[in-house]
């Protein structure tokens, strides 16, 4: 895990005591809202409908069991006891008061932690396979790229103030399991012409209001001129990008408006006359910061447990978890393990202080102290023996945590909506938990098989409804909320732009609407067909028949 | 259909209603109620001044519906949901109906 060299303490704990003096000014009345605004959000602070809220950056979704812990210390302290996992891999807090939060980012700085950058028009949190140095289709371990590019973007002098705010995901493996496509530059590691590892570097991808699935800007670009490269991109977005209208202010308007072909060429032009040498990093540079992300030392074990062969087999409740929430890993004898936020009856993402806890004793305990954030609200231990997933899901089942529905239609994407967002149309979260009630067994669920369900309380997207195999989207018509239904949405490596399949629905309707969905889905679907395949083959029409054929 | 003045309290963020003592409260039964514009104006001259006196930010006024017992509920879901200062963590909270 990468550690603050002293340049990093010092330069957090300034930006600490600066804003306690800019809340002090504040609260002293020597700046006004007007004033304050900007300089809180550069500090992640928010004003939402019911209370101030903190948005802390979790650098590419990685945290260590004692930053679970401070984070637990700090919900406890200083909010309500609990926070929320965001797509963004980061967690938000709800209720901080305004006068706490100079102590609360002293507590973060403690444990090497921050809010810098996760508002503003800057380079937010880069975000990263959950899986990084585990799975077993990793080409490369994407964190180390993350960090480069955290460290350069941070603080960018040139970057701090682009048209609008700029998204980076990072994947090394044959799967797509960070969205790449729908980022403002997605960045995946592919191997060269001569075997060596480098970038597809794809570019205009994103949610929102006008919906893109990012465009492959070079094939393959040498990995030591990824900065070079991806500052080049940013410098034309930054003299290019329109700044005259919100709504068109994000890159991947930019993109289309010119054509990929001749923004490439802007791009290259650009880079061509850039002296590289100057902004790539050095190798060695490259091989300090690799060196925090040696995986741990892992002795092999055999692949088959017994013990836990003989558990699946006897207790159907742990088959079922087993199935969707452990992952296989590259060193026999390991997994990784999805600890899903997503208990029925619970808001999608959230995790209370114990929970945070128990998840930092647990990684300690079976995770050689490692813990990620998934985009899709859950949690994982990457690394875990295989002979201690029995123990390990007892803990869990006993918590309330031994919820087997990664990937299943109970794994929603939820963001959180009219309950806590101030710009939200129509609420989520409710809609979210009636969806998880209607499909609550297990059994149904695995009978349906994968499905990635996603719901956004507003046009911006948080909720990546537009990515959704099923998206819902909350809008108010006229006082009342009302949900847009999405169908043929990926995340994926097939990633696509769900379309909106007819009229919104009131919200008491959503879940059985989408039970009709399934239903069609299952109905039609050839043998291991999936939800997308069976989508692409079949069409809209037998969907909006099933939905308003009656009507 | 009276208004009253929302805002949230500067140095915690939660909401709050505009008292006819010119106090703030966080209980939307205690809001002072404004009948027609003038007395709208008339209320937000307060809130304006606890504004630069800083114990509020984001203020605005809200249509309320008064109820046959005479107190009020607010018209939007957004309001009811504010005024409901209610979190979402707990299972079966949910008692602003769908
Ligand atoms: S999608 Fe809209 S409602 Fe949901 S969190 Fe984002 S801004 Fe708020």
């Amino acid at each position: 895990m990468y550690r603050y060299d002293e340049f990093d303490h010092a330069f957090v704990n300034e930006r600490v005591s600066e804003f306690r003096a800019q809340v002090g000014r504040r609260l002293a009345g020597a700046l006004s809202e007007e004033e304050f605004r900007p300089l809180r959000l550069r500090n992640g602070v928010y004003l939402q409908l019911h209370a101030y809220m903190l948005r802390i950056a979790i650098p590419y979704g990685q945290l260590s069991p004692r930053q679970l812990r401070q984070l637990a210390m700090i919900g406890r302290k200083w909010d309500r006891g609990y926070g929320h996992f965001t797509t963004r891999q980061n967690l938000q807090f709800n209720w901080v008061k305004l006068v706490d939060i100079p102590d609360v980012l002293a507590a973060l700085a403690e444990v090497e932690m921050h809010c810098i950058q996760t508002s503003g028009n800057c380079v937010r949190n880069v975000t990263s396979d959950p899986y990084a140095a585990a799975a077993v289709d990793e080409l490369e371990d994407p964190r180390v790229w993350c960090e480069i590019l955290r460290q350069w973007s941070t603080l960018h002098p040139e970057f701090n103030w682009l048209p609008r705010k700029f998204k980076i995901a990072v994947s090394g493996a044959a799967e797509d399991r960070a969205a790449t496509a729908f980022h403002d530059i997605g960045l995946r590691i592919v191997r060269g012409p001569n075997g060596e590892n480098g970038f597809r570097v794809l570019v205009g991808g994103g949610m929102g209001r006008t919906p893109y699935v990012g465009q492959v800007i070079r094939e393959f670009l040498p990995k030591e001129h990824l900065l070079s490269y991806v500052e080049s991109i940013l410098r034309v977005y930054n003299l290019l990008g329109r700044r005259d209208n919100l709504f068109k202010a994000r890159i991947k308007i930019l993109v289309n408006t010119l054509g990929i072909d001749k923004f490439r060429e802007a791009v290259e032009a650009d880079w061509e006359a850039t002296n590289k040498a100057g902004i790539d990093l050095p190798e060695d540079e490259v091989r300090r910061i690799a060196s925090y992300f040696a995986p741990p030392d892992l002795p092999e074990q055999p692949s088959r447990d017994e013990a836990l062969a003989a558990r699946r087999e006897a207790d159907p409740r742990f088959a079922g978890w087993y199935r969707n929430n452990v992952l296989p890993h590259r060193v026999p004898g390991y997994a990784s393990v999805v600890i899903s936020l997503k208990e029925p009856g619970r808001t999608p993402g959230d995790a209370s202080s114990d929970t945070m806890d128990l998840v930092a004793d647990l990684a300690e305990r079976f995770g050689h102290d490692e813990i990620r954030v998934n985009y899709t609200q859950n949690l994982v231990l990457p690394h875990v023996a295989r002979a201690d997933i029995p123990a390990l899901y007892d803990v869990l089942a006993e918590a309330g945590l031994g919820v087997g529905n990664n990937e299943l239609l109970g794994d929603m994407i939820c963001c959180p909506g009219l309950d806590y967002c101030n710009l939200a149309n129509a609420r989520s979260i409710p809609i979210a938990k009636e969806i998880a009630k209607k499909f609550e067994d297990p059994a149904r669920q695995t009978e349906i098989g994968k499905l990635r369900v996603n719901m956004s309380g507003c046009i911006n997207a948080c909720g990546h409804h537009h990515a959704g195999n099923i998206g819902i989207l909350g809008v108010d018509k006229k006082g009342t909320e009302l949900y847009q239904i999405t169908l043929g949405g990926s995340p994926k490596d097939d990633a696509a732009v769900g379309t909106i399949i007819g009229p919104g629905f009131r919200a008491e309707k959503v879940p059985d609407a989408i039970g009709t969905i399934v239903d069609t889905y299952v109905e039609r679907r050839h043998e291991g067909e999936s939800f997308l395949e069976t989508w692409r083959r079949v069409g809209a029409a037998p969907f909006k028949e099933a939905l308003y054929g009656a009507r | 259909m009276p208004s009253v003045v929302t805002a949230n309290r500067l140095d915690d963020g939660i909401v709050v209603y505009l008292a006819p003592g010119g106090g703030w409260s966080e209980n939307l039964a205690d809001a002072a109620r404004a009948e027609g514009e003038d007395e709208v104006k008339a209320l937000e001259a307060v809130a304006d001044a606890a504004v630069r006196d800083r114990l509020v930010i984001s203020v605005y006024p809200m249509p309320v519906e008064v109820k046959d017992d005479g107190t009020v509920d607010p018209i939007s879901v957004r309001e009811r949901i504010r005024a409901s200062h209610r979190t979402t963590l707990t299972k079966d909270w949910y008692d602003v109906p769908l």
